[in-house]
């Protein structure tokens, strides 16, 4: 139910994302989706990519600290009131959203979210009693 | 059990007679063979002839480090130069480095204050030294390396860095005991847990470290993550280099070797000599060293000297554990800031690294500080929120530690400088001219 991203800590720092992003591209790792939350010191950059756990040795052995966490990956209809009629099914369970990001999908109907909120198996369980779709490890290496 | 009971267990007015007699001789030799002495001595109407007591000693006048620098690099020797076997210098971080120059029997001697610490860390001849200290003009890698060879120890040269061949070394050679300065070895530590080397698989008994300032949270630390009993050793460059004072198992102050060296205390303001138990700057004279004596150093370390009997049986003076340095104290809104505090906040949070820089500046008419702190895979959190929560903590810690409000900021691994292994500590861009 969940997908598993990573997060990548970095410092405010010139080329500091580049070098991140270079280091996967070398070990041949592709980045499905990505965001970056930032302060004016440092930023946690999150990516979502085919392969934590050659990301995460690449990674590591580059000097970074690197985590590994659960996401909600939900398909959107890619519609007005899309993403809020979602957003609501949280809200009426009181379930506090960490934080979203967005992703393409070749599909045109539909967006992609990535999504982290306050508690997650709450989460889980109001979404399977709506008509959500929630994505698995597998779609999303289909996107 | 100890490795010269004659020295380390001597009664008080065998010492002191044995104390002045070095002494006088020291200084004779001084005055007689070194110009800077010569002329410090005539300035201040001194003659060798008017050191008839041991507390004549307060009549020397001081030695800094700057008048070693201005006698850079071998103006203060008092032998012809073809008895210097060797010689080590300080990293000159903080301008021009000060050498030390050493004859074959100051070398013994060396090797004989080595020898015994290691003892008081429960080597034997049969046993492994892992010397992770720095090979070269540092005298840490050497000084070590002559205080094993002393005692007969198998000393594996292997000195600092290249953390996977230290962890390989420790496995394969079941080293008994490490020798490092106190923050690689909480590297090393850390990286033995990560690597998922199992206490079992290593035999390591007990570390010796110094030559930078550590708390006993890093202890604490240090001697969980290796499974030994750490031993906080002493020394300067400028004296001789590590092993001039070491604790024994009851890590309870570090024994002078003052058969060899003469400590006191000195209120680092006035210069006056302050009594057993007072806190102050530590000044030490060699009492046996011939190729560079050196008469009332000022070390700007802050300590404070027992004399009585430890319990491990040793009647040597011993000094408490470095606090700070008169010159490394920082005034931060005119409050006296030791950057040791700044760590023991640190090592109070829990998932903090005690890797830091203190980063003073002034760029009104305020001083503001910016404590970085190095992250780690336990600090690190997904969730900004978290990493907030961490650094207000941190930011309490230090606060309620010196009583100001910092600015913390938290970098990537290793990003903060390093100089020759010891870290650089604090930055300050005051101008205060």
């Amino acid at each position: 139910m969940v997908v598993k991203q990573i997060s990548i800590f970095v410092e405010n720092k010139e080329g500091r994302i580049k070098k991140a992003i270079d280091t996967l591209a070398k070990a041949d790792i592709n980045i499905r989706a990505l965001s970056i939350a930032d302060t004016t010191k440092y930023g946690i950059l999150r990516l979502i990519v085919s392969n934590n756990e050659k990301a995460i040795e690449a990674l590591e052995n580059d000097g970074f600290i690197v985590k590994e966490n659960e996401v909600i990956v939900l398909a959107v209809p890619d519609e007005p009131n899309g993403l809020n009629s979602t957003l609501a099914i949280f809200d009426e369970k009181d379930i506090n959203l960490e934080y979203l990001y967005a992703f393409v999908s070749s599909k045109s109907d539909e967006a992609i979210v990535a999504m982290r909120l306050e508690n997650m198996d709450k989460a889980i369980e109001a979404l399977e009693n709506s008509n959500v779709k929630i994505l698995e490890e597998s779609d999303i290496k289909e996107l | 059990m100890f490795w010269n009971e004659k020295a380390e267990c001597m009664n008080k007015e065998e010492k002191e007679e044995l104390q002045l007699k070095r002494l006088q001789e020291t200084v004779k030799l001084a005055y007689e063979n070194v110009e800077f002495y010569k002329k410090r001595f005539d300035e201040a109407g001194l003659k060798p002839e008017d050191i008839k007591t041991l507390k004549d000693i307060e009549k020397i006048p001081f030695t800094t480090k700057s008048d070693l620098r201005e006698a850079y690099p071998l103006g203060l020797l008092a032998v012809p130069r073809e008895e210097i076997v060797e010689v080590h210098a300080s990293s000159g971080t903080t301008g021009k480095p000060t050498v030390t120059a050493y004859t074959q029997n100051d070398l013994d001697i060396w090797g004989e204050c080595i020898a015994r610490g290691l003892k008081m860390a429960g080597a034997e001849q049969d046993y492994i030294i892992q010397n992770a200290y720095g090979y070269g003009l540092f005298t840490g890698g050497f000084g070590i390396h002559h205080g094993g060879n002393k005692m007969g120890a198998i000393t594996i040269p292997i000195s600092a860095g290249n953390t996977q061949r230290q962890l390989d070394t420790m496995v394969d050679f079941q080293s008994d005991i490490l020798t490092c300065t106190p923050s690689y070895a909480m590297y090393l530590g850390e990286s033995r847990e990560k690597a998922g080397i199992s206490l079992e698989d290593i035999n390591l008994k007990a570390g010796i470290h110094g030559a930078e300032m550590w708390t006993s949270e890093m202890r604490k630390r240090i001697e969980k993550s290796l499974g030994i009993k750490t031993h906080n050793i002493y020394g300067l460059t400028e004296v001789m280099g590590p092993g001039v004072a070491q604790e024994c198992d009851c890590q309870n102050g570090m024994h002078i070797q003052d058969d060899h060296f003469y400590p006191e205390i000195i209120n680092s303001e006035t210069g006056e000599t302050l009594d057993y138990g007072e806190k102050g700057e530590l000044v030490l004279t060699s009492l046996t060293k011939t190729g560079m004596p050196i008469l009332r150093f000022r070390t700007k370390d802050l300590t404070s000297l027992i004399d009585e009997k430890c319990e491990c049986g040793r009647t040597t003076v011993r000094m408490t554990r470095i606090t700070g340095r008169s010159d490394d104290m920082l005034k931060i809104k005119g409050v006296m800031v030791f950057p040791s505090q700044i760590e023991k906040a640190l090592l109070k949070v829990a998932k903090a690294t005690p890797n830091y820089l203190i980063h003073v500046t002034r760029p009104d008419l305020l001083d503001e500080v910016e404590v970085k702190v190095e992250a780690s895979k336990e600090l690190f959190s997904d969730e900004m929120k978290e990493m907030e929560k961490v650094e207000k903590q941190i930011q309490a810690s230090i606060r309620s530690e010196i009583g100001i409000r910092v600015d913390v900021t938290i970098c990537e691994p290793e990003s903060l400088p390093r100089s020759e292994g010891k870290a650089v500590r604090v930055i300050d861009e005051r101008n205060f001219e």
